[in-house]
């Protein structure tokens, strides 16, 4: 068991709780059939990982080594604010209901969205020259 | 009670992101660092998890504060992309394949599987 710190699971807390908010609120606000696309769970997703890109790869890299930012912005909010398991009990519902391109299309699509926008925040964030 | 409601959102959706983070590092320390295991462990356990209680039909709110806030703040879809990511820019090409490969599989196996137990609870 590794060795807990108390102001480093505080951070993740505080960062999930909020992108649980967020995320949950927009899932509320924009409910859909089990065969539409799953805009809401698809945006959180997206978002969260040009966020985490851009936060992580800026910590890492670019910024003075920090003990609470990354637990904060990336642990907690981009973790809260992004779902995984959502997302498959949702391509499960699509399977269900035989809608196989949807499925295929949706669970493709967050992939390559995804991974593009890691990589397009990590890309962005070592071409802007450092700025203090 | 909207405001409990959506107050316990906040709070669950917390813990979720502290459990997640504590059982990754556990994951991670046990089997080591090469592969994101770590992440894979959260996601396929959330993924069975929310299928069963996909299984247990539960009422708007309970669904609301179970699934989406305590399964969907401890499962990540960010950290899982970012991972790929990094094994790709490590040249790493298979295993970030196999990442995303083994982690669609057994995430939706895993919500079926899930909701199989969930409807026979």
């Amino acid at each position: 068991m590794p060795r807990i710190d108390r102001r480093e699971v505080a951070a993740i807390f505080v960062g999930g709780a909020l992108g649980t908010l967020l995320r949950a609120g927009l899932a509320e606000a924009f409910p859909h059939p089990a065969t539409a696309w799953p805009w809401p769970t698809f945006a959180v997703n997206v978002v969260a990982a040009f966020l985490l890109g851009y936060f992580v790869t800026r910590l890492q890299e670019r910024l003075p080594l920090s003990s609470y930012r990354r637990p904060l912005l990336g642990t907690g909010l981009c973790g809260g604010l992004s779902t995984f398991s959502t997302m498959q009990v949702e391509i499960l519902k699509m399977i269900d209901a035989h809608a196989w391109d949807l499925a295929i299309g949706y669970a493709a699509a967050s992939v390559v969205a995804g991974f593009a926008a890691i990589y397009l925040a990590t890309a962005f964030v070592r071409r802007v020259r450092v700025l203090r | 009670m909207t405001m409990l409601l959506w107050a316990g959102v906040i709070l669950i959706g917390g813990a979720g992101s502290v459990v997640r983070f504590v059982a990754d590092g556990m994951v991670a320390s046990a089997v080591g660092r090469d592969f994101p295991f770590g992440t894979l462990a959260v996601n396929v356990s959330g993924a069975v998890i929310l299928g069963l209680l996909t299984g247990l039909a539960l009422g708007h709110d309970q669904a609301l504060l179970a699934g989406t806030a305590a399964v969907g703040s401890y499962t990540t879809f960010s950290t899982w992309m970012f991972e790929t990511d990094r094994l790709a820019e490590e040249r790493q090409y298979r295993k970030a394949a196999a990442n995303v490969i083994v982690s669609l599989v057994l995430g939706v196996a895993a919500a079926a599987l899930g909701r199989l137990i969930g409807v026979h609870l």
